[in-house]
């Protein structure tokens, strides 16, 4: 455990001494404090437009991060030449894979951790002397913590794609991987559909092979929960636990894969 | 007691070619021995397969055939890894870590405490002339210091064997010599040194025995002197106060004779002349002995004539 620490530790300072790292944080910050402008723009609708653009904001530039981060960690490590140093020392190749995503999570939560707290500032900042009736009339509070089981599902989710990134940065170049990771992602949101293929085709092997298909995509699309938080509905702690509990199984299989893929390589 | 690198009938086929993939030969059948407490030196030109051995000894690539050990165990294996150090050729490490932070990272990897471990730090980056800048990051380090703090890394955990590629790569003079002492001052403590080189006056000033890789095979080893005395092609007599009638009759005993100036004749002896005799008669003629050296030839010529004749 101690070996993976280090690494894990490592692999966020890595990260956190990366400028593109700081620019995608601060774009994303900038991008929820301009929700506000367009919550103005709408009547009586500013906080949903806010929640749902802030949400969406960190999810899709924790996306950028975790892809970007994901492929590069090992991959750098390795076009750089600096895993002979690191798998020269008393290090298991597994405990290399299993350390980068330990840095990998680090760094992306407290991106995230960062950027939400930049959203409730911002709500916060909205509804600061709101009165009683306006707050009344809104489906969900301004500081709704529901918005929290939000953020921990996009963090998951995102957890997922960071596996992704390592598990094909682990046998293949850094542009490929991140085309198939983003791929994986896209897809993902569609392996529901893939699943009800058997309605819409008749061909029985198709079928077959549709739901193999989405047996082996990760299915993303229950992490999304912006909607429900956003209008105020509920989303109980059953499929928090059942979605979180996919996602980590997800993320465990990809990691073993990661771990056998990366323990076989030679590095020429 | 164990042999510090023991190897035998090692092979290793990289797979070349983008679609129809086909093995070629980096490493074939090498079997060498290294006692422990000896510096060995890893002898061949460019592309002989030094670094594809040094992989192999490392885990860091899989051997198609044949086994290796190191410290007396398989490679990769942890205990063995503790007690070793490793330099690699033209190093790159975190370059957003300073050599500290580095070296504090390295250190916890190979479960040094934490006090321990700031002194090792400490007492390694001055000992390898970088302690001023210990808290630069290491994209701002020039080459050679990069290499100077490879060799910090490699030493921190006070091995019982280090392995280094190409050691003197990249660094100026006083960090050859730097090296060469270091290397010296860890054999006199009973570390056993296997270091890679193309340099042959590296070797001939540090190590016991040597093995010479061409091609991926084992082509010599044993003493470099003992090697190379067999290769002698000749020997440069250096002689003053010769007369001009003296060296026209020795005709084909020499092959050359150049004046050096101050009166003195720099001779190209062959080796079917014996140069005692030759000596003892020139001395009989009133010339003065200034130098007698035998000419050997390069570990080049040696390679190219040991290609050619394999083993």
């Amino acid at each position: 455990m101690r070996t993976l620490g280090w690494i894990a530790i490592n692999g966020f300072r890595e990260s956190v001494r990366d400028k593109v790292m700081y620019s995608l944080v601060v774009f994303a910050i900038l991008l929820i404090g301009a929700s506000y402008m367009l919550g103005q723009l709408t009547a009586g609708q500013d906080l949903k437009i806010m929640k749902d653009l802030g949400l969406s904001s960190i999810s899709i530039f924790g996306l950028f991060m975790a892809v970007f981060i994901g492929v590069s960690l090992v991959s750098k490590e390795v076009e750089r030449r600096s895993i002979y140093g690191l798998l020269a020392k008393p290090v298991r190749r597994h405990e290399v894979v299993l350390g980068k995503f330990g840095g990998l999570a680090l760094t992306l939560t407290v991106n995230i951790a960062v950027m939400t707290v930049a959203l409730y500032a911002v709500l916060a900042y909205v509804s600061w002397g709101e009165n009683e009736f306006a707050r009344q009339a809104r489906e969900a509070p301004a500081l709704d913590p529901a918005m929290l089981k939000a953020v921990v599902l996009i963090l998951v989710q995102l957890l997922i794609v960071t596996a992704t990134a390592l598990f094909f940065s682990t046998f293949s170049t850094p542009i490929l991987s991140a085309g198939l990771t983003v791929g994986t992602f896209i897809a993902g949101y569609f392996s529901q559909d893939l699943r009800n293929f058997d309605q819409v085709v008749n061909s029985k092997a198709a079928q077959v092979l549709a739901r193999v298909i989405s047996y082996v995509l990760p299915n993303l699309a229950p992490f999304d929960v912006t909607s429900q938080v956003v209008h105020g509905l509920p989303v109980t702690a059953g499929y928090m636990a059942t979605t979180i509990g996919y996602g980590v199984v997800y993320i465990g299989i990809l990691l073993v894969l990661a771990a056998t893929a990366f323990s076989r390589r030679d590095f020429k | 007691m164990p042999f510090a690198i023991e190897t035998i009938d090692l092979t290793k086929d990289y797979a070349v070619g983008f679609w129809r993939k086909r093995p070629r030969r980096a490493l074939d059948r090498l079997s060498l021995q290294v006692d422990a407490g000896e510096v060995f030196g890893f002898l061949g030109p460019n592309g002989a397969g030094k670094t594809t051995t040094l992989k192999l000894l490392l885990q860091l690539v899989f051997p198609t055939s044949g086994e290796a050990r190191i410290l007396g165990r398989p490679p990769g294996d942890l205990a063995a890894k503790r007690r070793l150090g490793y330099l690699p050729e033209n190093p790159y490490f975190y370059d957003h870590l300073t050599a500290e932070e580095l070296l504090t990272y390295f250190g916890g990897l190979l479960g040094l405490g934490a006090a321990d471990r700031r002194k090792r730090v400490s007492t390694l980056l001055d000992e390898v002339g970088i302690g001023s800048e210990r808290r630069l990051q290491l994209r701002k380090f020039s080459k050679g210091m990069v290499q100077r703090v490879g060799i910090a890394q490699a030493l921190l955990n006070e091995p019982d064997l280090v392995i280094l590629d190409e050691p003197m790569s990249g660094l100026d003079p006083i960090g050859r010599r730097d090296v060469r002492a270091l290397i010296l001052r860890l054999r006199e403590r009973g570390c056993s040194v296997f270091f890679s080189s193309h340099v042959l006056s590296d070797a001939e000033a540090l190590c016991s025995r040597v093995a010479i890789l061409a091609k991926g095979q084992l082509v010599a080893s044993g003493r470099l002197t003992d090697m190379l005395a067999f290769s002698v092609s000749g020997w440069e007599l250096v002689v003053a106060d010769v007369r001009d009638e003296v060296l026209a009759g020795l005709g084909t005993r020499v092959k050359r004779a150049v004046p050096i100036g101050g009166g003195r004749y720099e001779l190209e002896v062959p080796t079917s002349t014996p140069p005692e005799q030759l000596l003892a008669d020139l001395t009989a003629t009133g010339a003065r002995l200034v130098s007698l050296n035998p000419i050997r030839e390069t570990l080049e010529d040696f390679f190219i004539q040991r290609v050619k004749q394999p083993s």
